[in-house]
């Protein structure tokens, strides 16, 4: 069975949107709060490799993908989210069931201020010290 | 752990890119904890790059690094090219060539850099002084190809921006030919040498588990047994062509990535002499004028590791998003299993190991635990390691 069909099979019920855009680029789509089992799934169950988490503000709300690497085959795996809520984003954190998310999540809270509940160490990776509080340089209403 | 932070102004050197603080906590020789912290150039180039059009931005996520300058435009340039159906579909051939030896000329330059300076932090300055003299020649050749040392400017969507000449061939294929001695003479005096033996295999161990833990990549995660490399699972220029392996290595120790480092170069130089034998003739640009709106993922097996590109695009001249995730943004965390529970002396080279670059080492600090005081320095670790060095000489009375 294909990593495809074995995602489609597992996570069947909680996929909002699938596309594949190519043979080895899969994008889906789920509800926020089902990321942790997703993600769980996706790391543990399948073996898949956390390559990063790109995080963007849009106008429908605040935007995660989750991107995997399935390197037996070369497929990238990419899980979209979307937090409607811009005043107070929030997602449950990924950090504890792997250290490769924790630098990431820290990245993206800085950046657009998306709290990670249960996140290990949530604070500053890149951003200087001077930098305002409540302040988030890739939101785009500034 | 305390909060107080402590910088070391000393051993800030401006020449060099990636600055990093590690502070580590000691108690007695051991190393207990460390902390990284990381954003001294933290120049927000994925904000910039939204303001640059899509033939821009190349130029700028070049200038991420001086050392990966040919694996940062080229996970840009195949994320843009996803958008657009694939590289194979999009860029000629003969492009696909040229991209493919310029990525793996810089492998060697970057792995001959990083063999120079882990020499020298162990005290073999020999080591360093070979190394560098023989990636000198690869760097004349990046001058001859693309008219500068580092910083290419060669990868655009849609192909290259120079050819390579045919009167410029024999020359590369003569480098090449003169490199691959050199390597074994490395391999040689390196990997059979019992004092390098005993100062680098067992130190900063990386488990299999922790490297899957901590996603690293690379030659990190191959000397760990992580069988991965971006280049034979999710090919890009000629990679899947071309006969090559890739190097894995069981014991994640320093002296593992020694060698998986040391093997590559072979491969590499492999690389580029079937190139250089098959590259045919032909257009070197497909002459892309417009990107349509999508989404699209680049990524290329950079020195250090994957390197991911992530571009999104609304149909006008400018991506609106650019996620740029560097390999050793994966490496450099790792570094808390690695370092931990080593002895001082060891932690310049387990540090460097993972192969960031030089200034990261340069910025360590001992602190101790009780006061929070700074102890050491840079320097001091590395003429700590060098000493141990010599004393492993004396006692085996080479």
């Amino acid at each position: 069975m294909s990593i495809a069909d074995e995602i489609k099979d597992k996570l069947a019920g909680k996929i909002a949107h699938w596309h594949e855009h190519s043979a080895k680029r899969i994008y889906f789509s789920i509800n926020p709060q089902d990321i942790r089992g997703a993600v769980s799934f996706l790391f543990k169950d399948l073996g898949l490799r956390f390559a990063t988490a790109s995080a963007q503000d849009t106008p429908q709300g605040l935007e995660i993908l989750y991107h995997f690497s399935f390197d037996e085959t070369g497929e990238m795996v990419s899980v979209r989210v979307l937090i409607e809520d811009k005043k107070n984003p929030q997602i449950d954190s990924i950090a504890p069931l792997f250290k490769g998310a924790e630098w990431i999540e820290r990245e993206v809270w800085e950046l657009l201020g998306i709290n990670f509940i249960g996140h290990p160490d949530l604070k500053r990776l890149l951003l200087a010290d001077e930098w305002p509080e409540n302040k988030y340089p890739l939101r785009k209403e500034k | 752990m305390s909060h107080k932070v402590i910088i070391p102004i000393g051993p800030y050197h401006p020449l060099q890119e990636e600055p990093e603080l590690f502070r580590l906590y000691v108690e007695g020789e051991k190393v207990v904890d460390i902390d990284i912290v990381l954003g001294y150039v933290h120049r927000g180039i994925e904000e910039l790059s939204e303001h640059k059009h899509f033939d821009q931005v190349p130029f700028l996520v070049e200038r991420i690094c001086g050392i990966c300058s040919s694996s940062h435009p080229y996970a840009y340039v195949l994320a843009v090219e996803d958008i657009l159906g694939g590289e194979a579909k999009v860029v000629p051939e003969r492009a696909l060539y040229i991209r493919t030896i310029v990525d793996e000329l810089q492998r060697i330059h970057s792995h001959l850099l990083w063999l120079g300076l882990a020499g020298h932090f162990i005290g073999y300055n020999t080591v360093w002084m070979w190394a560098w003299k023989y990636r000198e020649p690869v760097l004349d050749c990046f001058e001859m190809i693309c008219g500068n040392r580092n910083h290419y400017g060669m990868s655009k969507v849609g192909g290259v921006r120079r050819d390579i000449k045919d009167e410029d061939i024999p020359i590369l294929k003569k480098v090449i030919d003169e490199l691959a001695p050199a390597v074994d003479m490395f391999k040689g005096a390196v990997m059979d040498d019992p004092v390098i033996q005993a100062r680098l295999k067992g130190v900063g161990i990386l488990t299999r588990q922790q490297a899957v833990d901590w996603c690293v990549v690379g030659p990190t995660g191959r000397a760990s047994g992580v069988n991965i490399d971006v280049r034979r699972d999710d090919p890009y220029g000629v990679f899947d062509r071309v006969d090559w392996n890739v190097i894995i290595e069981k014991d994640g120790d320093v002296f593992a990535k020694t060698r998986v480092r040391i093997l590559e170069l072979y491969e590499s130089i492999s690389i580029i002499r079937q190139c250089l034998n098959k590259m045919p003739k032909g257009e070197i640009d497909a002459d892309i004028k417009d990107i349509p709106a999508g989404e699209g993922i680049g990524r290329v097996e950079a020195p250090r590791g994957e390197c991911f590109h992530y571009v999104r695009s609304d149909g006008t001249n400018r991506p609106i998003r650019h996620k740029i995730r560097a390999p050793s943004f994966m490496n450099v965390a790792s570094n808390k299993v690695a370092v931990i529970g080593g002895t001082i002396s060891d932690a310049a080279i387990t540090l460097a190991a993972v192969d960031p670059c030089y200034c990261c080492t340069e910025r360590l600090a001992v602190l101790d635990r009780g006061s929070d005081k700074k102890v050491m320095n840079g320097w001091d670790l590395i003429k700590l390691s060098q000493e141990k060095t010599e004393k492993l000489k004396k006692s085996r009375k080479l």
